[in-house]
């Protein structure tokens, strides 16, 4: 029998605002153990919350970037249960009226784009953070304790681990793109897990899920849905039944293992919570968020292909975060031909960035430096190879092309004079390769280029080389 | 019967965290059946397209600006706790 | 003769002709205590090196910004918080509890240049109304020690009618302020749901709790409102509404006004000596010059399960965050984390608070989450509606506070109806949000019988205009107990 794969995700992302969601401590990534709290952050007797406004609004843009309807009236909830990194024992989030709701992101899979739906954008308050020793006892730092967060839950829409995948990278971005959170998994503001099930093709209903957790990157996400998927599998064929349970990725072995079976044992008992009044948001609130949401991913992909002529892979690389889709605009709106400011950016750039392992702002390149030495190349006045030792000194010190090619004399020589008189002397030191050229061993002009190139250091203009090698030999 | 048994004081107890000895359960199952009966009159209260009222006030949007402030000093906490170590406070393992 | 029966304006007339010093006023207060304490166990910390040394700070502050309350001692209830002082909830949970910060209140009472001498006595975290739920003490009616005082609220309605502070600030989330001020013949204020911040109140039920003032007189009260009301931005549901100046409500003209009393008020389960004061209380309403009408609050009857499902639903999530970890009570018989969560709570919490907090988890568990609380919601929106439309056509309701006088400590167990009498006069004027403030309107057997006053939303000021005139027209307010004199 064949079975359909059936994945929804539900992510967490820490919204980037200066203090918590429901008290003034500052929220931010870093700090010493517990120097970041507000007595309400600690459940205090007597403390009550206070709605950090940009949460809010970071809540509605990103639902609004994610193609949600934005609540008109939403509230706050508490859900219970007792846990040292929980201190009220209870978390505030958002039950029943979700800031946002029937959401879509579209992906592209082997060529084929599918919208997946997302059911619900919520806000929330992050736990705190629990360390375990071997000695019998846990530590609780409660520096992310109300954080704020994001919670995306999609439909059951996807149909595999590359979709799981897909979805993500093109999740991260928008929300990237939108400036509400550095959505970096490996530092905890993007959180994953995926509930999966299989049902035999052509079934309507869905099978027993499952939930996994401990996803930390996007790899993981996807491998670990495929070894789910297979572990799985195999129960269902062998006649066997899935049981309802939460599992965990080992990253170690690439396999699932289980964590708890769950039992009706968890009731939340949702409450309103009291202490924090209903938000009511009007159109004008909803337009001045949207306002400030940037182009995102698929607008600029399309922008790249229609106007700048692009490839769609292009297109796609360029898109993936924001800092590299901007650099590449304001890289053309400097100057540089698009597809070749394109081919930089996905070519030695980010060969550059990978074998670094930085990010573009960790280095000295701007788009004005990368331009400039683009320029150059289009008319002509460093050769590629030259461009080379150029790019090399603009991503480690920065500055401009052409300040960098004057002083370390990198010009290209193109003086057809000057070429001519340098050929001219190669070629008398070199009579037998004229007379392998002509005997018919092509390979014996590359040599002489070569030595002309040597002889310049670099800079002649090689198609003027090649043109003047081959006139002065037939000259002979 | 009893409309609040001593597996029901067990149950909801689990979610309350309070331990309740058998005979404990005995007492407090009678107490809260008297308040499930007594909470059961509300039953006949017709409230069809009636609005649940959970906030006394017709308040909306208190906001608060996104500006840090009031840091708790972290030996000022440390104070009332019984148990801390390197700045964190110190629990017990689940197990 | 003490200081501590005085008015305020009596008291700054004595300071202002410097025929007193705050020090001796507070030192006045101490002594009081000191004397009466002991038999009214009203008081469960005293803070008298603070108070003493803030009195000398004060007589040596400047004449000039002295307001009507400045340098007069004041006590709090003890589920205020209060910085460096214990704030316990009357819980072995927050026996040695010393809180990092002021409630908002206490931070104005202090701006108001007020001395606290001390914290008040309770029920354990407001569940009660005797005060006999204190984990500590049992705190005694000034009027007849055999007798309870009321409750929550119990030790700071007590403190005041001793007459060992003017002043005293209590909490009300079905009746604490005003039950104990009725059972101890003061005046006790439960205002608008947003008129005081709650920040620094450790909560019990977030959508009914609010803190109230507990005096002799009307005026004192109404200028303790003033001194604490107003908005504050670590209360979101604190009201931005303007705050008017009680004191000039305090016209003694009432003439014209429309009172309107309901005939639940005055039916099944209260006591007839309790009705034949509040009838002759409406007597002497009528004869200012106010016209009385029956009404009808027809949902009252379900104020007392309504309340019970919410205020418990409410408890339940408050109260979880007493867990043994951060703060409070640590079971030492805890070997895991379940056990320190499951044990610290039992040892911590007595049996009242244990049972509210079971039934409230019941109330917002999964499968009664809709039958039990939301549909209480449901009847809360039918209650506050009751009200509304009584204020279509009249300026205040009248009725009385509690169905009894005081009742003997430890006593059985007063029958359903009584019980649930009481709970209607009281809690839905919590459910619905609206203030509402005890008066003395006569005794009965020694003890006193308070008459409620019920007003609009943020109508506090008509509420104290017609208290006052009331009390300008009787004595009852004169009358104190006689507890301690004699030994003077």
């Amino acid at each position: 029998m064949n079975f359909e794969t059936i994945v929804g995700l539900e992510v967490h992302v820490e919204l980037k605002t200066d203090t918590k969601i429901f008290s003034p401590a500052p929220s931010h990534y870093g700090a010493e153990p517990n120097m970041n709290i507000h007595v309400y952050d600690l459940a205090y007797p007597g403390t009550l919350p206070t709605l950090n406004k940009r949460a809010v609004d970071f809540g509605m843009k990103a639902s609004l970037a994610l193609n949600c309807e934005v609540a008109k009236v939403m509230n706050f909830d508490r859900k219970h249960y007792f846990y040292p990194d929980n201190p009220s024992a209870y978390q505030t989030s958002q039950d029943k009226r979700p800031v946002g709701q029937n959401g879509w992101i579209e992906i592209e899979v082997e060529g084929k784009k599918k919208k997946i739906r997302i059911e619900r954008v919520h806000l929330e308050e992050d736990a705190g953070k629990l360390t375990h020793s071997d000695n019998g006892y846990s530590l609780v730092d409660l520096n992310r304790q109300g954080t704020p967060l994001i919670e995306i839950v999609t439909e059951a829409d996807i149909r595999s681990p590359e979709e799981a995948y897909a979805f993500l990278e093109k999740l991260k971005a928008i929300i990237q793109y939108t400036g509400v959170s550095d959505v970096r998994m490996e530092e905890g503001s993007l959180r994953c897990d995926a509930n999966i099930s299989l049902r035999p093709f052509g079934q309507e209903e869905f099978g027993t899920k499952t939930e996994l957790k401990n996803l930390n990157s996007f790899n993981f996400v996807r491998r670990g849905i495929a070894n789910e998927v297979e572990r799985q599998e195999k129960i269902l064929l062998s006649g066997g039944e899935i049981q309802q349970e939460t599992r965990r990725y080992d990253e170690a072995t690439g396999q699932t293992v289980l964590m708890r079976i769950k039992g009706s044992a968890n009731d939340y008992r949702f409450i309103n919570d009291p202490d924090l009044p209903e938000i009511h948001i009007d159109k004008e609130w909803v337009d001045r968020v949207r306002a400030e949401i940037p182009e995102l991913p698929d607008a600029r992909k399309a922008r790249y292909v229609n106007e700048l002529d692009l490839p769609e892979y292009d297109a796609h690389v360029l898109t993936l975060t924001k800092e590299m889709s901007d650099f590449f605009d304001a890289t053309v709106e400097a100057g540089a031909e698009a597809k070749l400011a394109s081919n930089w950016l996905m070519g030695e750039v980010s060969a550059y960035l990978n074998a670094e392992q930085k990010e573009l702002h960790d280095t000295a390149l701007t788009p004005e430096g990368l331009s400039s030495m683009i320029k150059l190349i289009e008319d002509g006045t460093i050769s590629s190879k030259i461009a080379k030792k150029v790019f090399k000194e603009l991503i480690e010190n920065g500055g401009n092309a052409a300040d960098i090619v004057k002083e370390k004399g990198l010009v290209q020589i193109s003086d057809e004079g000057t070429l001519r008189t340098i050929v001219t002397e190669i070629l008398d030191a070199n009579e037998q390769s004229i007379e392998d050229f002509k005997n018919g061993k092509d390979r014996a002009v590359g040599f002489l280029v070569g030595q002309v190139m040597k002889a310049t250091k670099g800079q002649a203009n090689p198609p003027l080389v090649n043109k003047i090698l081959l006139e002065e030999i037939n000259k002979r | 019967m009893t409309k609040f048994t001593t597996e029901d004081v067990h149950y909801f107890a689990n979610f309350a965290k309070i331990a309740f000895s058998d005979q404990e359960a005995e007492v407090f199952s009678e107490i809260i059946s008297e308040l499930v009966e007594f909470g059961d009159a509300l039953k006949e209260v017709d409230t069809d397209n009636i609005e649940p009222m959970t906030h006394p006030l017709q308040m909306f949007n208190v906001l608060r600006e996104d500006v840090p402030q009031d840091v708790l000093d972290r030996d000022e906490m440390l104070a009332s706790v019984k148990e801390h170590e390197d700045g964190m406070i110190k629990v017990p393992n689940i197990l | 003769m003490t200081l501590m029966k005085k008015t305020a304006a009596e008291l700054q007339a004595l300071l202002h002709n410097r025929e007193v010093s705050v020090k001796e006023v507070t030192e006045d207060s101490f002594k009081q205590i000191a004397k009466l304490d002991g038999q009214v166990k009203a008081f469960l910390a005293l803070t008298e090196e603070e108070a003493l040394a803030k009195a000398e700070a004060l007589d040596n502050s400047s004449q000039d910004s002295r307001g009507p309350l400045f340098g007069l001692p004041i006590g709090i209830k003890d589920n205020i918080v209060t910085k460096g002082t214990a704030t316990t909830c009357a819980s072995k949970m927050l026996e040695n509890f010393v809180p990092v910060y002021d409630a908002t209140a206490v931070e104005k009472v202090n701006e108001a240049g007020m001395v606290s001498v001390g914290k008040l006595n309770m029920d354990e975290f407001a569940m009660g109304s005797t005060t006999e739920r204190s984990a500590f003490q049992t705190t005694h009616n000034p009027w007849n020690l055999d007798c309870v005082p009321g409750g929550s609220s119990g030790g700071s309605a007590a403190a005041v009618a001793a007459g060992e502070v003017p002043f005293s600030l209590g909490t009300d989330t079905g009746g604490s302020v005003r039950q104990p001020a009725a059972f101890c013949g003061v005046v006790g204020m439960k205002p608008t749901y947003g008129r005081v911040s709650r920040s620094g109140l450790v909560a019990f039920a977030s959508s009914l709790d609010q803190i109230g003032p507990i005096t002799r007189t009307v005026e004192d009260n109404a200028l303790l409102l003033n001194a604490i009301s107003g908005i504050d931005h670590r209360d979101s549901s604190s009201s931005p509404q303007q705050v008017p100046d009680f004191k000039s409500a305090l016209t003694g003209d009432i003439k014209g006004l429309r009172i309107a009393v309901p005939k639940e008020y005055l039916g099944e389960g209260i006591t007839e000596d309790v009705k034949d004061k509040v009838r002759a209380s409406l007597k002497v309403l009528e004869s200012l010059g106010a016209s009385i009408e029956e009404v009808t609050l027809p949902h009252s009857k379900y104020a007392s399960p309504t309340y019970y499902a919410i205020a418990t639903a409410e408890a339940s999530s408050n109260l979880a965050r007493f867990d043994g970890i951060r703060y409070g009570y640590r079971s030492e018989n805890a070997g895991n984390l379940e056990e320190v969560y499951t044990r610290s709570r039992a040892e911590g919490f007595g049996t009242e608070v244990k049972k509210r907090i079971l039934y409230g988890t019941y109330a917002l568990s999964a499968d009664h989450h809709e039958e039990l609380y939301v549909k209480a919601m449901k009847v809360r929106t039918l209650i506050a509606q009751d009200f509304a439309s009584v204020f279509e056509n009249h300026d205040v309701i009248v009725g009385p506070t509690s169905a009894t006088t005081a009742y003997e400590i430890g006593g059985v167990a007063q029958n359903q109806l009584t019980l649930y009498a009481n709970d209607i006069l009281t809690v839905s004027v919590n459910l619905a949000g609206i203030p509402a403030i005890s008066i003395p309107c006569g005794f009965s057997n020694g003890l006193p019988v308070g008459l409620q006053i019920i007003g609009k939303h943020f109508d506090e000021a008509l509420i104290y205009r017609v208290a006052h005139a009331f009390e300008q027209a009787t004595d009852f307010h004169k009358s104190t107990p006689s507890l301690g004199e004699g030994t003077n």
